[in-house]
């Protein structure tokens, strides 16, 4: 059992009249893994979700959800799904427990068994006290901790979260990770999309970098960062503005030099180093910074740095 | 447990918990008093005039009425509500992550559509009846055509909602369908009176065969076959219109 992947895609394409949004990508999710797609806008990952979410029809490949056909399996499978979108669809109508509640219906369970799990998963996201109240005064993190108790009430084995902490404001993103964490140790499966490199850093046990709609990279945060990054990166700032005749002068230095417009940056293994070899070459940046490398430096490499829209 | 589409009945009926008196003002007290006081007032001066016979005003408008009732009610609540849970609310989106089918979000949808129309209509049968205007027990039936106008009605607005945009289309739906509908659909007057080609797109419309019907009901006049064609009728408007709002839905929603 263990080795059967509960997610398993070949090959999946999703185009849209003449635009491509998914081409052609092989991805594996196991039982207990918190799996992420990474992106920038319009890198397919949300097209990739809807299929995985059994409301989007594979143009081309196989997709194996829990062992069965998306297509031909949708409700099935979603019965045993929990899905948590980027944009809220929580019912302003009802009240915060109602709208668990009557979402607990359509996995057909009881009034009772859907009152007493609604509580539960309001105890879980924190929001007991606000159960009668309405959806719309909620603030933003509060919903959002809705919709994921929502994804939650029919006790899915897999758990889509698309963005899940997008627009939420520092101490709301570290709660929704406190409680996705909880769920991972919980032995749930998690598959999720951000732009948040932290995010991913805290939750991913693997992840995939996509981008215009094919997979560039595969592993764990550490392992792409061994892979696609030093070590450590120097950032050097300089009063001068002609950054590319100091970073002629950086050559041999590092195993990498990038040139931003406001900074240098030097992909080093051992970062101080490098920065006292910077001033051995004569040069005196206005100020140095030396950093461990974070997915975010892989993310850029493998992605660009140009604004996609 | 209950059925997947008696489950989304339930969503529409616990945010109704919450609005009915409204609603009940609107979709039925004013379209009764506006019946009962213009029967009354106007129907004085038809009454005197003669052209209905034997047949008093009142009694003659309060089926058609009812059914006109039944129709607003149902294009209410397939129009913007429709719409809005598509755009702005998002329901179905969430709906559809759930096992639903996308039968199963239409159906209930309607269901909740025709018990609005029922529960709208008994009431205003039961009312104009203590005003003397109803004359045979097959006014029982009154709700029952009058929640097939409704499925007639929504579903095809269904399929409209689910296709648009933007909301200003609804007001054309209203201006150009649904208000000439209920002047020119044989509420207040029969169509014979009118020209011909207008006479044709009454026809045309489902609510002037469940006018047909339910004044047939309320009079307990009427003959066997052209109530079963009217009602074969409306079942096809109602059958359409289901066909078209899944395939629709499906198309928002999955793709």
């Amino acid at each position: 059992m263990r080795d059967v992947p509960l997610i398993r895609a070949r090959g999946l394409v999703k185009r849209f009249g003449d635009f491509t949004a998914v081409d052609g990508i092989d991805v594996e999710v196991q039982r207990g893994e918190a799996f992420g797609f990474l992106g920038p806008n319009g890198a397919g990952k949300s097209s990739t979700m809807r299929m995985i979410g059994c409301v989007s029809a594979p143009t081309d490949g196989t997709l194996e959800i829990l062992g069965m056909d998306p297509t031909r399996d949708g409700p099935a499978i979603r019965a045993r799904l929990g899905v948590c979108p980027q944009q809220d669809s929580l019912d302003p109508e009802l009240t915060v427990r109602q709208n668990l509640t009557t979402y607990a219906r359509y996995f057909r369970m009881s009034r009772r068994t859907a009152r007493t799990r609604a509580n539960e998963l309001l105890d879980f996201v924190q929001l007991s006290e606000r159960a009668t109240s309405k959806v719309e005064p909620l603030s933003g993190g509060m919903k959002r901790r809705l919709t994921i108790a929502r994804a939650l009430v029919n006790e899915p084995e897999i758990v889509l979260l698309d963005e899940p902490t997008t627009g939420l404001d520092p101490q709301a993103r570290h709660l929704v990770w406190e409680r996705l964490f909880r769920l991972k140790q919980q032995g749930v499966t998690l598959v999720l999309t951000t732009h948040y490199m932290d995010e991913a850093e805290q939750l991913c046990d693997r992840l995939v970098v996509m981008d215009a709609g094919k997979i560039v990279a595969e592993g764990s945060p550490r392992e792409l960062i061994e892979r696609y990054s030093s070590r450590e990166v120097v950032e050097l700032r300089f009063d001068d503005n002609a950054l590319d005749a100091v970073a002629g002068k950086l050559s041999g230095l590092g195993e990498r030099v990038e040139v931003l417009p406001d900074r240098i940056l030097l992909y080093a293994s051992d970062g101080d180093t490098a920065s006292a070899e910077v001033h051995r070459r004569g040069l005196t940046p206005a100020g140095v910074l030396v950093r461990r490398s974070t997915l975010e430096d892989v993310f850029l490499h493998l992605t660009g740095r140009t604004l996609v829209d | 447990m209950a059925h997947p589409t008696l489950a989304v009945l339930e969503t529409n009926l616990e945010a109704y918990k919450r609005t009915w008196r409204g609603s009940v003002l609107s979709s039925f007290v004013l379209p009764l008093m506006f019946v009962v006081a213009f029967g009354v007032t106007v129907g004085s001066y038809v009454d005197a005039g003669g052209k209905l016979g034997s047949v008093s005003y009142l009694d003659y408008i309060v089926p058609g009425a009812v059914a006109s009732t039944a129709m607003q009610v149902a294009f209410g609540e397939s129009s913007w509500p429709v719409m809005s849970k598509f755009m702005w609310i998002r329901t179905y989106h969430g709906m559809i992550a759930a096992p639903l089918r996308i039968a199963d979000i239409v159906g209930g949808e309607l269901l909740f559509i025709v018990l609005r129309v029922v529960t709208t209509s008994i009431p205003f049968v039961a009312i104009t009846a203590l005003f003397g205007a109803v004359h045979s027990p097959w006014a029982v039936t009154v709700p029952l055509v009058a929640a097939l106008l409704g499925l007639a009605t929504a579903a095809p607005v269904f399929a409209y909602a689910a296709m648009l945009e933007t909301d200003s289309y609804f007001p054309l739906l209203l201006r150009f369908v649904v208000i000439p509908m209920s002047l020119f659909a044989g509420v207040f007057f029969p169509v014979s009176s009118m020209p011909f080609g207008l006479q044709l797109l009454a026809y045309v419309s489902p609510l002037w065969h469940a006018v047909e019907v339910c004044r047939s009901a309320t009079f307990g006049t009427g003959a066997f076959y052209p109530i079963v064609g009217h009602l074969a009728y409306l079942a096809l408007w109602a059958g359409g219109g289901f066909w078209l709002a899944r395939r629709a839905f499906r198309r928002r929603l999955v793709g």
